[in-house]
């Protein structure tokens, strides 16, 4: 792709910077959609009673998100709302079905297959389960040196061997292990190879999906650690993903909120804990069990009704409407653009505006957000 | 045998161990407590520290071989539990403690209407028709929340979403009106909206039916805001027993001090480095009884930690902590200093 290209795609996207700091971006995501197809609507489907229509499943559902060089994005959101669907979109592990990826500048989703693999180097991640990711029949030295080989980041032999060796020291574990296998480690210890595995490549950004939630507290904190060090270290990135929301508040710098497909809210870490605009964002905040009794006696609790809804037939309108204890009729109907209430701090929901951000001060059945005079960064 | 003070239930010196190919696993190695009625007492734990199997235990559900109780007795209302025939047991079981476990997809039959599976416990300890039962079952159902429950109690449970499946756990549970709960990690499978669903349903259903729970969770903040009294386990052993408010507010050993140190704050996190306890937990096939399990890992250990098991020593009239320096570190948790040293960034060894 030639610059000019690069220029037009940054230029017909939204504008380009969410934080307006003159900043650019390491990753700019712009309508990223990814929907699968389920089937159903075809002649046969409709003689067997199936689904007269084609389902789909709109799991990325027109996501626009900046993330900048050394920042840790935390992205938070229950099962089924699309977040490790994102993350994978990300790097193409999942093909986007519209939408674009900039990865500084370049939109990753237009690469080919070879351009992209020349990509991937700089692109890494990191899985939830230990167990499941990494390879039973490959010893620690084959899993940490085959993207060493892969993106030829040694000559011969003996450099490979010694960056798998750093590398495990790098991320705690001993040398001495090189010829074992998977199973011959804990749970803590195969995220640390799945770690080593990721900061092989010597990447600059890297999705982190849920990379603690298998693990017990007491690992939870040293993977933590051993993740915000390597950051410090090595200057990345990450697009840290988890419904743990208080592993996200401790790791991230901003806090993206994912609700069915699409973001509700995006803001700085401790703003967005201190100050959740959106109600969603509000009742998620107030259900995470604080670790002190006192607290937790006298805290209100946002208790939602029901389940998420299904994604392949999400509510029509903003998609939380069904649950919301504040929603009115016009919720029902209008789909919330995810517009600049604070500065800095993006919600979307037409009961809240930069005039009226606080939802309990709103009069009953109002919608300061429709009068439009937030900036609106995406729909 | 008459109930003694007020206790529902008193575990004294439970012992259940594990035959392996590696040895003898102590899963819990001489646990004793007690629950009164009307009380929530939270088991909290890291994987494989025996706080499931201690509640297995309780209704004689170790699987045998290769567990087996060693010893101990658990006192219900007197009566040791331990002693009794298989079909005592059973009658016990399901009516008077009752249990929900995390995962509802496998605690459910996968064949059975939800109706079905709830039918079957009335019918079984109630005596109840099938008419009898089923309006029981739809009308827990409806007690747990199960929106259009008369419509939905013949659905098969895959037709249920994860959060209403716990909810139909609960409603078998509490369905011959138990006077236990015992709860092992049940909103771990579940999202935090719906987890603070199941917790407020629980909180509700024991204030009004004045039902005994067990809460066990790895889960700190779970069991800060539910419990009157916390057992925090390690290795098969008791570390630490207080009330909750006192537990959080002055533990009285390194280990239940690391645990809360290694849990991010929401309301108070500076983005400082988070303490963490470092190495793992230990293999307990093979623990020296002559040490402490936790010496290896433990910010005050001395000698003395590695060569002789610590007292449980007792702080005040409702305090235990198992260590040999409790008084010392319990004293510093009252007066708010020598907490445990910041967090040791070369973090994770080899081990």
């Amino acid at each position: 792709m030639t610059m000019q290209g690069v220029q037009n795609t940054a230029s017909a996207a939204p504008p380009s910077s969410l934080q307006g700091d003159g900043r650019e971006p390491l990753i700019s995501i712009r309508e990223l959609k990814v929907h699968f197809k389920l089937g159903g609507g075809t002649a046969w489907d409709r003689l067997v009673g199936g689904s007269p229509v084609p389902r789909v499943v709109k799991a990325v559902d027109g996501v626009s998100l900046d993330i900048y060089p050394g920042e840790t994005m935390g992205l938070v959101g229950e099962s089924g709302c699309g977040k490790s669907t994102l993350g994978r979109a990300l790097l193409r592990l999942t093909e986007p079905t519209g939408g674009q990826v900039l990865f500084r500048g370049r939109d990753l989703a237009a690469l080919s297959k070879g351009q992209l693999r020349g990509q991937r180097r700089h692109l890494q991640m990191i899985f939830q389960d230990p167990y499941a990711s990494l390879n039973p029949r490959m010893t620690v030295s084959q899993i940490i040196g085959e993207p060493v080989e892969t993106f030829g980041l040694a000559r011969g032999r003996r450099e490979r061997d010694e960056r798998v060796r750093e590398l495990m020291q790098t991320v705690g574990l001993s040398p001495r292990f090189v010829k074992r296998y998977p199973h011959e480690f804990s749970g803590g210890q195969r995220q640390r190879i799945g770690i080593a595995r990721a900061l092989a490549a010597d990447p600059d950004f890297v999705v982190a999906d849920e990379p603690i939630s298998a693990l017990d507290v007491s690992i939870q904190a040293q993977i933590m650690n051993l993740m915000e060090r390597l950051q410090r270290e090595r200057n990345l990135t990450y697009l840290f993903i988890s419904h743990d929301l208080r592993a996200i508040r401790h790791v991230s710098d901003r806090v993206a909120v994912m609700y069915l497909g699409k973001l509700v809210e995006l803001a700085d870490a401790k703003v967005i804990y201190r100050d959740p605009l959106m109600p969603y964002t509000k009742a998620l905040i107030s259900a995470v069990p604080v670790p002190d009794p006192v607290v937790e006696s006298t805290r209100k609790r946002i208790v939602l009704q029901g389940d998420v809804p299904s994604p392949i037939n999400p509510p029509s309108g903003c998609r939380f409407h069904t649950r919301c204890p504040w929603a009115i009729e016009a919720c029902k109907e209008v789909a919330p653009p995810l517009a600049e209430i604070k500065p800095n701090h993006f919600a979307a929901c037409i009961r809240i505006s930069p005039e009226q951000p606080d939802i309990e001060s709103v009069a009953p059945n109002d919608a300061p957000g429709l009068r439009g005079t937030g900036r609106v960064i995406a729909q | 045998m008459s109930e003694q003070n007020g206790n529902l239930l008193s575990v004294k010196n439970l012992r259940t161990y594990f035959e392996t190919e590696d040895g003898t696993v102590r899963a819990v190695d001489g646990i004793s407590f007690d629950l009164k009625r009307g009380e929530t007492l939270g088991i909290v734990g890291e994987s494989g520290s025996g706080k499931s199997v201690t509640n297995l235990s309780i209704i004689r559900l170790i699987p045998s071989p290769p567990g087996k109780i060693v010893s101990g007795e658990v006192l219900f209302h007197g009566e040791d539990i331990m002693s009794l025939t298989q079909e005592e047991v059973r009658r016990i079981r399901g009516k008077r403690i009752s249990m929900i476990f995390q995962d509802p997809m496998t605690s459910l039959n996968p064949f059975m209407r939800i109706s079905k599976q709830l039918m079957e416990i009335t019918e079984l300890h109630l005596g109840h028709t099938r008419e009898q039962a089923y309006e029981h079952a739809v009308k827990m159902l409806e007690t747990v929340g199960i929106p259009e429950a008369r419509a939905r109690a013949n659905d098969y449970p895959h037709e249920f979403s994860g959060g209403m499946r716990q909810r139909v756990m609960i409603a078998m549970a509490l369905s011959c009106e138990p006077e236990l709960l015992i709860a092992d990690e049940p909103t771990t499978a579940l999202d935090v909206t719906i987890q603070a669903q199941i917790l407020e349903l629980i909180r509700k259903l024991k204030e009004e039916t004045g039902t005994s729970v067990i809460l066990i969770t790895h889960d700190l903040g779970v069991v800060a805001g539910m419990t009157d009294d916390i057992i925090v386990m390690y290795a098969g052993k008791i570390f630490e027993q207080a009330p909750t408010t006192e537990l959080f507010a002055a533990p009285g050993n390194p280990y239940t001090k690391g645990l809360l140190k290694s849990v991010p704050d929401p309301a108070d996190d500076e983005g400082a480095e988070l303490y963490q306890i470092p190495g793992l937990p230990p293999d307990v096939a093979h623990l020296s009884p002559n040490q402490c399990p936790f010496a290896e890992r433990c910010y005050r250990a001395e000698d003395i930690c590695r060569r002789e098991f610590p007292p449980f020593v007792q702080l005040n009239a409702e305090h235990f902590s198992l260590c040999h320096f409790a008084e010392e570190v319990y004293a510093d948790s009252r007066a708010g200093r020598g907490d445990a040293p910041a967090g040791t960034t070369q973090g994770g060894d080899g081990r």
